[in-house]
């Protein structure tokens, strides 16, 4: 009886298991023809001489690896790279630090903060926001006779107003500002998810041993969230490679004062705009070299999460922080017996 | 020991306050522009709303430079058709993976894992050229039709259905006779509807905010959506313009994506963690 059955379904899998290649095919057509050529022809382009001089059209011809000597030969493009870096740092440091501090608080069970909902769906908002009209407010907010010069002279903090967008400084602060208010609050829903994650019984034992919260936060929670920290420090970092609409249209495409906000998107979009399409192959193809480095490690990352490598790793640092409670837990007794009485 | 406890309680909500209101203070003072006359606005900042909302919101819908009625729809279609095609596609190629064992399954699934990470700005230059050979330049087609292979999205769907899925609800469709694309319509898709809310908002979002790609592709007046706008407001002679219509257009371009997450956030804020692989 049961083994005509069983055949039957084996059969019945085989049939069903060729639908898995009709499911799956809208997306790999789509992707080969919108996005898989369009980055091999990128490539292609960017070994031809192709530009435009008014309405005269230069090559296309083969001139191999000249964009690139020109690309790297011009010290342009190392001067975008920096500018693209500095304005991540402005706003992916204060980003890490606030969210840590953040998603710490919501996340421990003896603080029990209230409105932890609330301040998560308000911190995220930002997040929603169209980049481009985001920028455009504080162009207004900023500019020299807006409401944040009225109100910094309302109260006498300055006399003058600020030329905030004159300042390459103050243009950069104020894209990383933008990048900060932006991101914070996805970053503390990120690693709170991560400290959720900590068996509460470490923080009970800590508690119990009296550990104080910044000890709490330094032996137990940092270094066990370090791969989730991982993880958003390195996709921050690609979306920050990609920065261009806040930059782009705070300073109206030009860069901020003598193009010290100027990212490389930026100049690829000159590029592009101009029809440029060698040297921008070439500028391309260097963007996508720093965007492959960066998702190899995350791509590692997640991988070996996959394979529950990761559990192992967990397991072992939860027995580090086991440990290291345990040795917290002695030299506060230490601490106590040898401590002045 | 409790009033320390109470103290630390205290410093903890007066900073989670204060980033509160960094984050709305923006907001506020945009809206409060919004509902003032150019002139007042001239006067310096004041926090009290203004009397002038209907005035601004008028003109600058109807304002002759700029096409804010049309942005407005070209940006509602383009980001609609988008979130759809986005959502449906992406859960019917996790579906494929998930339930069908063929050959080659992990590394399609590692393959679309990879190409999740690539910025889409780097193919830029092949894709504006593929368009232009395509003669689909000025056409919101390259804008919609690419959703259907969104990586982020089907890492998601996958996520969803390994926890939520049972194979046997498949098979007791199969067995009621219904064909394999019946079943992911009929069965799967209901099934699937809070993964489609959040991943639908976070496609429309993105397709509403997205500036690069339209700025190089849309040329014609009436094609424009609603950042291209913006960035033309930000280009012309600034002082010439009226600052309430500045604000109201501003005002305009965010406010569906902040109603979308006020009447959804409960959803979205706990959707972010469980993708986890945005921006």
């Amino acid at each position: 009886m049961q083994s005509p059955e069983k055949a039957a379904t084996v059969k019945n899998k085989i049939n069903f298991d060729k639908w898995g290649y009709i499911f799956i095919a809208p997306f790999f057509l789509v992707y080969a023809i919108f996005s898989l050529w369009p980055l091999l022809s990128t490539f292609y382009n960017s070994f031809f001489e192709n530009y435009m001089v008014g309405l005269a059209q230069v090559g296309p011809k083969f001139v191999g690896v000249e964009n690139y000597q020109t690309v790297f030969g011009n010290p342009d493009m190392l001067k975008y790279l920096g500018n693209t870096l500095i304005m991540w740092v402005i706003g992916f440091v204060p980003q890490l630090a606030v969210s840590l501090l953040l998603a710490f608080w919501f996340s421990s069970p003896l603080l029990r903060i209230r409105g932890n909902r609330f301040f998560k769906t308000v911190m995220y908002m930002p997040n929603l926001i169209m980049a481009a009209a985001f920028s455009m407010l504080f162009f207004t907010l900023f500019a020299d006779n807006g409401p944040i010069n009225d109100i910094m002279m309302d109260i006498s903090i300055i006399k003058e107003p600020f030329r905030f967008l004159s300042s390459a400084w103050a243009t950069r602060g104020l894209v990383g500002a933008m990048n900060f208010l932006m991101w914070f609050g996805n970053t503390t829903i990120l690693l709170m998810a991560a400290m959720m994650g900590i068996d509460p019984g470490l923080y009970e034992a800590a508690s119990i041993d009296g550990a104080t919260s910044g000890q709490v936060f330094r032996q137990i929670t940092l270094p066990l969230i370090r791969p989730i920290m991982l993880y958003v420090f390195i996709t921050s970092m690609i979306g920050g490679i990609q920065m261009f609409d806040i930059p782009q249209i705070l300073t109206n495409g030009k860069g901020g004062p003598a193009r010290t906000a100027m990212t490389l998107v930026m100049f690829l979009n000159r590029h592009l705009y101009s029809k440029n399409y060698g040297l921008a192959g070439a500028v391309s193809v260097v963007l996508f070299a720093l965007a492959l480095i960066l998702s190899i490690i995350v791509f590692k990352f997640m991988y070996s999460d996959r394979d529950g490598k990761k559990a192992k790793a967990k397991e072992k640092a939860a027995a580090k922080a086991k440990a290291e409670a345990a040795a917290l837990e002695q030299a506060e007794v230490l601490a106590q017996e040898g401590g002045p009485r | 020991m409790t009033a320390k406890i109470d103290g630390k309680r205290i410093l903890i909500y007066v900073v989670l306050i204060l980033f509160t209101v960094l984050c709305l203070a923006p907001f506020f003072m945009l809206i409060i522009n919004a509902t003032h006359s150019h002139p007042d606005i001239q006067k310096g900042f004041s926090a009290l709303p203004g009397k002038a909302l209907w005035n601004n919101l008028n003109h600058v819908l109807h304002n002759d430079n700029l096409p804010v009625i049309t942005g407005l729809v070209n940006s509602m279609i383009v980001s609609v058709c988008t979130a759809a095609l986005s959502v449906y596609f992406s859960a019917l190629t996790a579906y494929g993976i998930h339930v069908y064992n063929f050959k080659y399954k992990t590394q399609v699934f590692s393959f679309i894992l990879l190409i999740m990470l690539v910025p889409s700005q780097i193919s830029a230059l092949g894709f504006i050229r593929e368009m232009m050979a395509f003669g689909l330049m000025d056409s919101f087609i390259p804008l919609i039709i690419p959703a259907v292979a969104t990586p982020a999205t089907v890492f998601f769907m996958k996520q969803y259905l390994e926890s939520t899925l049972s194979l046997e609800i498949v098979e007791a469709s199969r067995i009621d006779g219904a064909g394999e694309f019946r079943t992911y319509n009929s069965i799967i898709i209901p099934l699937m509807k809070p993964a489609f809310a959040v991943q639908g908002i976070f496609s429309f979002v993105y397709s509403w905010n997205n500036y690069f790609l339209p700025s190089l592709l849309l040329e014609s007046k009436s094609m424009k959506t609603l950042p291209i706008l913006i960035a033309q407001l930000r280009s012309a002679d600034f002082l010439k313009f009226d600052m309430g219509q500045i604000y109201m257009l501003i005002t305009l371009a965010i406010l569906p994506t902040v109603i979308v997450y006020i009447l959804l956030s409960k959803n979205i804020v706990g959707g972010i963690a469980l993708g986890g692989v945005k921006g």
